[in-house]
C-alpha cells in the first residue's frame, strides 16, 4: 500500500511538471511580444508591462531564458504566489475568495448524481432490459448529448425566468437555494455518466461467479445484491465519483459563468472575456495542480477500495 | 471540465482505472471473433433500431444543411438590420430575428457549415493521430508502447477545456479561417487519446490471429502485415469512436466559441449565437432557443448515432 | 457370458422413499435468441447417504446444469426447467417455494465450483466469506463465526488458518483457494455435497491432493458426495458409482468396477480407449470421432449415432430406452449387450 502510494505520488510529481511545462510553453513559447499575448486586444499601460517583465522575467530570452522563466513561475506556483491580474488585484485572493462556493456548488453537483444516478444505475442494473432501464438509458443518453452551453442557458430561462420556480441567477453571497437549480445543470452530466457507468457494472457483477456461489451459500437475494454485488460494482462508480469532484472543483466554467455564481469558473470565465491574461494563467495552474492531486486521490481511493490492486 | 467530455470521454476516463476493461470501455468493440457474420448481425440489430434511423436522418439533414444552406433558407444570415431587432416571424424568417435583427432561423441554418466543418475536420485529424498511434503502439508493443501509452496517460491528464482555453488564447485577433484551423488544431491535439486506445487494443487483439503470424511467416514486412492485415480490424471499431468523438467536438467547438476564444464573427457558430442570445433571453427567448436546439440536436445525433453502431457491434451488455 | 434380463426400463423405476437424493427424468431448457437449447433431456440418477456418485461426461453434456438444478442456482432466465422432480429425503425440490429452498442450500446440499478464484468474491477476506455463511444461517456472532472460519481453514488443511483468515482470495494458491472453498461448502455441515469439477483448474500434483481431501472430507463427516467430472481419470479411485452424460442425458449407469471392466455405452467405451494405459505397450489411442452435438438440434434417434462405431439404421430412427443389464447397471444402447461383451473381451 505504502509502496503504491509512493509511486503515485512520484508519478504525479512527474506529471506536475509536464503539464504545467505544457501550459507554461503553450501560454509563452514563440511570441514575438508576450506582454500583448497576455493582454490579449486590450491596451497595455506602461506600469503593466514593467510589472509584467518582472513578475515573468520576460527580458530573459532564449531557450535556456524559457526554463528559468519556467522554473520560476513553478516556484511562485509552489510558493502560492500568483501574482497580480491585470485589474491589479491578487490573485491569489481572487481565488480564496472565489474557492467556498465553488466548493459548494460542486458538492451538490455530486450529491445530485450520487443520489440520483447511482440508486437508479442499481435499479437499471438489476432490471436490465426492463421499462426502466430502456428509459434511463435513453434519458442519459440525451442528457450526455446536450451540451452544457444548452442546459445552463435553457434550465436558465426556464426554469428560473419563465416559470419562476428557482432564482435565475445567484449573484454574490449565493444561497443553498439558488445554487440548487445550478447544481443540478451541473451535476446532470455526473449524474448520467455515473448511472451508465453502475448499470453497466452491477449487471456484469450480476452474472459473477461469486453470485452464484453466494446463492449456493443459500444467502437471501437482497443481501447477495447489497452486499456482494453492489461491493464489487461500486468501485469503478467510486472511482468516477471522485475523479467527476476533482473536476467539479476545478470550476464549472460555462454553469457559473451563466448563472452568475462568483466562483472559481466564473472568474475564469470573466479572466477569458476580458482577457485578463495573467488570471486564466494563474486560475489554470492551480486548477491542474487540485486535478492531479484530485487523480491522485482517487487512485489511491481505488487501492483501498480493490484489495486486488492494494496488493499488487 | 464536465462541461465538455460526453459520453465515450468520461465513461473511459472512469473505466481506465479498471483492472483492464472495466464494463463500458469502448475497447471491447474490438474483440471480434467471424467478421462477416459479426457485421452481419450487427446490421440486422441496426436495421431494428429505431435510434439509429433517427439519428441517421438527423445527421443527414444536418450535413445537408452544411453543404447547401440555400435549399433550407433564402435568407441571408448576414443581413443584419437593427430596425426589425426581436422582432416576430415575418417574410420566411420562420423564428423571427434576433437582437441585431438578423434572421435567428438563417443564422442556425449557416451555423452549421462552421460547426461541422470543425467537427469533421477534428475527427479526421484525431482519427489519423490515433490510428497511427495505435497502430505502432499494438503492433510493435514493448518500449513504443509503453512510451506511446504514457503519452496517452500524460495528453488524457490534461483538462481538455483548460488546455484549449491557454492555448486559443494565444491565437488573439486572426483572420476567420486561422481561427477556425486554430479549434481544430486544439480538438484534434487533445482529443485523440480515447480513438487511439480503442485502435490499440484492437490491434492487439488482430495481432494474435492466426492469419497474421501465418503472413509473417510467409515474409510479409511490416508495413505491409500493418495496412494490409492489421488496419481493416481497427477501423471499424475507431469509426465507432469517431463518431461518437465528432459530436463530442461538435460541442466543444460551440463551447468554446461561447466563451469568446473559439470562433468569432464573421463565422456564424451556434456557440456564439447561444451566448447572445443568453445575454437578451429576457427581451426575447427565440434567438436562445433555436440555435440550440440545432447545436443540441446535432451533437446528439452523432452521439446516438456511435452509440446505437456500437451497441450492435458490441451486444454483449445489453 | 450374459444372463442379464434385458427390459427397458422408464426412468421412475426406482423404488419409493429409499434415497437421499434423486433426480428423476429432469428436463431442463435454455431459451436464447437463437432458438431453444435442450440442455437436459431425461436425466434420472439417485444418491444415497455415504456413497460418492461421479458423473461424467464432456461440457455441455449437462452434467453442471443438473448439479445447479439440484442446488436451485440455475441463471433462469434463460434456464427454464421443464418438467421432471428432483426429491431429497423425499421431497420434490422442484415443489418448494424459494424460500423453502433456500434453506436447503449450503445447509443440507452445499456445492463447490470449479473456478474458486472467480468463485469466491473478490473484495472480500476469505474468513470473512466463510464466516458470513455461519453468520446469515445461523445467527452466529462475528467472533464465534471467525472462530468457526479458522477450524473450518484447519479441517480443509489450510496451513497457518488463524493468520491468514483476513488474506483475500487472490493471495492465496490455486489449491489453497479450492480448499477455502471446501471450507466454506463444509460450514452448515451438509448432507450432500456437490463438487462441480473441483480440480479442473489445479496443477495434476495439486489435483490429486485435493481429490484426497474431498474424499478423507466425505468419509469422516458422513456426507454423500456427487463428483462432477470429465476425466475419468479423477473418478476411479474416489467414486462408488458411475452415471456417464451424454446430450443431457444419463448413457450409461454402473458401480465404477463393473465400468471400468466392460463399458456397456459406445461412448463410455470411447472414453475409457482414449485414456492411455500403462500396461499395455505399444498400443494405439483412439478418440472418439466427430464433435459433441449442438443441443439446438439433438440428433434423431440416439443422439450418439453420429459418432458411434456401432450405428446401425435403428440407432438413427429410436430413441434407446435404458437397458437394465443386472447388478444395477443400465445402457441406453441398442446394442448395449454386445458392446459389453465386446468390451469384456
Amino acid at each position: 500500500m505504502f509502496r503504491f502510494i509512493l509511486r503515485r505520488l512520484l508519478q504525479m510529481v512527474l506529471a506536475f511538471f509536464g503539464t504545467t511545462l505544457i501550459v507554461y510553453a503553450l501560454m509563452f513559447a514563440g511570441q514575438t511580444d508576450p506582454i500583448q499575448a497576455l493582454a490579449g486586444e486590450r491596451p497595455v499601460t506602461a506600469a503593466q508591462r514593467a510589472y509584467l517583465t518582472e513578475k515573468y522575467h520576460l527580458d530573459q530570452t532564449g531557450v535556456g531564458g524559457f526554463f528559468y522563466r519556467y522554473f520560476d513561475y513553478v516556484r511562485s506556483l509552489l510558493q502560492g504566489d500568483l501574482g497580480q491580474s491585470l485589474t491589479g488585484r491578487q490573485i491569489g485572493d481572487i481565488l480564496q475568495q472565489a474557492w467556498p462556493v465553488t466548493v459548494k456548488l460542486a458538492l451538490i453537483a455530486l450529491a445530485v448524481a450520487v443520489v440520483f444516478g447511482v440508486t437508479s444505475g442499481v435499479i437499471a442494473g438489476i432490471r436490465r432490459a426492463g421499462i426502466f432501464d430502456n428509459s434511463t438509458l435513453v434519458l442519459t443518453l440525451l442528457v450526455l448529448g446536450i451540451p452544457t452551453i444548452v442546459l445552463a442557458p435553457l434550465a436558465q430561462y426556464f426554469l428560473g425566468v419563465k416559470w419562476q420556480l428557482f432564482p435565475p441567477t445567484a449573484g454574490a453571497e449565493p444561497s443553498f437555494y439558488a445554487l440548487l437549480l445550478p447544481g443540478i445543470v451541473l451535476g446532470s452530466l455526473s449524474l448520467a455518466t455515473a448511472l451508465r457507468l453502475t448499470r453497466t457494472s452491477v449487471a456484469e457483477n450480476l452474472r459473477a461467479d461469486y453470485v452464484r456461489t453466494a446463492r449456493s451459500k443459500g444467502l437471501v437475494k437482497r443481501r447477495i445484491v447489497s452486499v456482494h454485488v453492489l461491493r464489487n460494482s461500486l468501485i469503478p462508480v467510486v472511482t468516477f465519483l471522485g475523479v467527476e469532484l476533482g473536476n467539479l472543483m476545478s470550476g464549472a466554467i460555462i454553469t457559473e459563468g451563466v448563472f452568475n455564481i462568483p466562483g472559481v469558473g466564473f472568474n475564469l470565465f470573466r479572466g477569458i472575456r476580458t482577457e485578463d491574461g495573467p488570471l486564466v494563467v494563474g486560475f489554470v495552474s492551480v486548477l491542474v495542480v487540485v486535478y492531479l492531486i484530485s487523480n491522485l486521490l482517487v487512485d489511491v481511493l481505488y487501492a483501498v477500495l480493490d484489495p486486488r490492486i492494494r496488493y499488487e | 471540465m464536465s462541461d465538455f467530455e460526453t459520453v465515450a470521454a468520461t465513461e473511459n476516463q472512469a473505466a481506465r482505472r479498471g483492472p483492464s476493461g472495466e464494463p463500458g470501455t469502448p475497447d471491447k468493440i474490438g474483440t471480434s471473433h467471424k467478421p462477416r457474420s459479426l457485421a452481419g448481425d450487427a446490421w440486422r440489430d441496426l436495421r431494428r433500431n429505431p435510434i439509429f434511423w433517427i439519428s441517421l436522418a438527423l445527421v443527414t439533414a444536418v450535413s445537408l444543411m452544411a453543404i447547401a444552406p440555400g435549399l433550407f433558407t433564402s435568407n441571408d444570415p448576414q443581413d443584419c438590420v437593427l430596425s426589425r431587432q426581436n422582432s416576430g416571424p415575418s417574410a420566411g424568417a420562420i423564428f423571427g430575428y434576433d437582437f441585431q435583427g438578423c434572421d435567428t432561423y438563417a443564422r442556425a441554418v449557416y451555423g452549421s457549415r462552421a460547426s461541422l466543418l470543425v467537427g469533421a475536420l477534428s475527427a479526421l485529424f484525431t482519427g489519423i493521430i490515433a490510428l497511427a498511434v495505435g497502430l505502432l503502439a499494438g503492433y510493435f508493443g514493448r518500449w513504443v508502447d509503453a512510451v506511446l501509452s504514457r503519452l496517452i496517460d500524460i495528453v488524457l491528464g490534461i483538462p481538455l477545456l483548460l488546455a484549449a482555453i491557454v492555448l486559443l488564447k494565444r491565437i488573439g485577433s486572426a483572420s476567420p479561417n486561422a481561427r477556425i484551423t486554430a479549434v481544430i488544431f486544439v480538438l484534434a491535439v487533445l482529443g485523440w487519446t480515447t480513438a487511439a486506445r480503442v485502435v490499440r487494443s484492437s490491434v492487439i487483439t488482430a495481432k494474435e490471429q492466426d492469419y497474421v503470424a501465418a503472413a509473417r511467416m510467409l515474409g510479409a514486412g511490416h508495413g505491409r502485415i500493418m495496412l494490409r492485415h492489421i488496419l481493416p480490424n481497427a477501423l471499424a471499431p475507431a469509426i465507432v469512436v469517431l463518431t461518437i468523438a465528432l459530436g463530442s467536438f461538435i460541442a466543444a467547438e460551440a463551447t468554446l466559441s461561447f466563451l469568446g476564444i473559439g470562433l468569432k464573427a464573421p463565422t456564424i457558430s451556434w456557440g456564439q449565437d447561444i451566448d447572445t442570445g443568453r445575454i437578451h433571453m429576457r427581451e426575447s427567448a427565440t434567438p436562445l432557443i433555436v440555435p440550440s436546439a440545432f447545436l443540441a440536436l446535432t451533437v446528439l445525433a452523432f452521439i446516438m448515432l456511435g452509440d446505437a453502431i456500437r451497441d450492435a457491434f458490441d451486444p454483449k451488455l445489453r | 457370458m450374459t444372463d442379464a434380463v434385458i427390459q427397458p426400463t422408464p426412468a421412475s423405476a426406482t423404488p419409493e422413499g429409499g434415497h437421499l437424493l434423486e433426480v428423476r427424468d429432469l428436463h431442463v431448457e435454455f431459451r436464447t435468441n437463437e432458438g431453444v437449447a435442450r440442455v437436459i433431456n431425461g436425466v434420472s440418477y439417485h444418491l444415497d447417504a455415504g456413497e460418492t456418485l461421479a458423473v461424467l461426461g464432456e461440457s455441455g453434456s449437462g452434467k453442471s446444469v443438473t448439479a445447479q438444478a439440484i442446488m436451485g442456482i440455475l441463471d433462469s432466465p434463460p434456464a427454464h426447467v421443464r418438467s421432471g422432480q428432483i426429491l431429497y429425503q423425499g421431497r420434490d425440490l422442484l415443489a418448494l417455494p424459494e424460500e423453502q429452498r433456500r434453506q436447503v442450500r449450503g445447509k443440507e446440499i452445499a456445492m463447490i465450483f470449479q473456478d474458486a478464484l472467480s468463485a469466491l468474491n473478490p473484495v472480500f477476506p476469505v474468513g470473512w466469506q466463510i464466516g458470513e455463511t455461519l453468520r446469515q444461517r445461523e445467527g452466529m456472532s462475528r467472533a464465534d463465526a471467525r472462530r468457526r472460519a479458522i477450524e473450518l481453514m484447519d479441517l480443509v488443511k489450510i496451513p497457518a488458518a488463524a493468520r491468514r483468515i483476513g488474506d483475500y482470495p487472490h493471495q492465496f494458491s490455486g489449491g489453497m483457494r479450492q480448499r477455502v472453498m471446501i471450507a466454506m461448502a463444509l460450514a452448515l455441515n451438509p448432507k450432500v455435497l456437490i463438487a462441480d469439477e473441483p480440480t479442473t483448474a489445479l496443477d495434476v500434483t495439486v489435483q490429486a491432493q485435493i481429490m484426497d481431501l474431498l474424499a478423507d472430507l466425505r468419509r469422516d463427516l458422513g456426507m454423500a458426495m456427487i463428483l462432477i467430472t470429465h476425466d475419468l481419470g479423477v473418478v476411479a479411485g474416489v467414486a462408488d458409482r458411475i452415471a456417464v452424460m451424454y446430450a443431457g442425458r444419463i448413457v450409461e449407469h454402473a458401480d465404477v468396477r463393473s465400468l471400468y471392466r466392460a463399458p456397456a455405452h459406445p461412448y463410455t467405451k470411447g472414453l475409457l480407449e482414449s485414456i492411455p494405459r500403462l500396461d499395455v505397450r505399444g498400443q494405439e489411442l483412439s478418440t472418439i470421432k466427430g464433435l459433441p452435438p449442438n443441443l439446438m438440434a439433438i440428433p434423431s434417434g440416439c443422439p450418439f449415432h453420429p459418432r458411434c462405431p456401432y450405428v446401425q439404421k435403428v440407432c438413427v430412427d429410436v430413441v434407446p430406452h435404458d437397458l437394465v443389464l443386472g447388478d444395477g447397471r443400465t445402457s441406453a444402447c441398442h446394442f448395449a449387450q454386445e458392446v459389453r461383451d465386446d468390451s469384456a473381451r
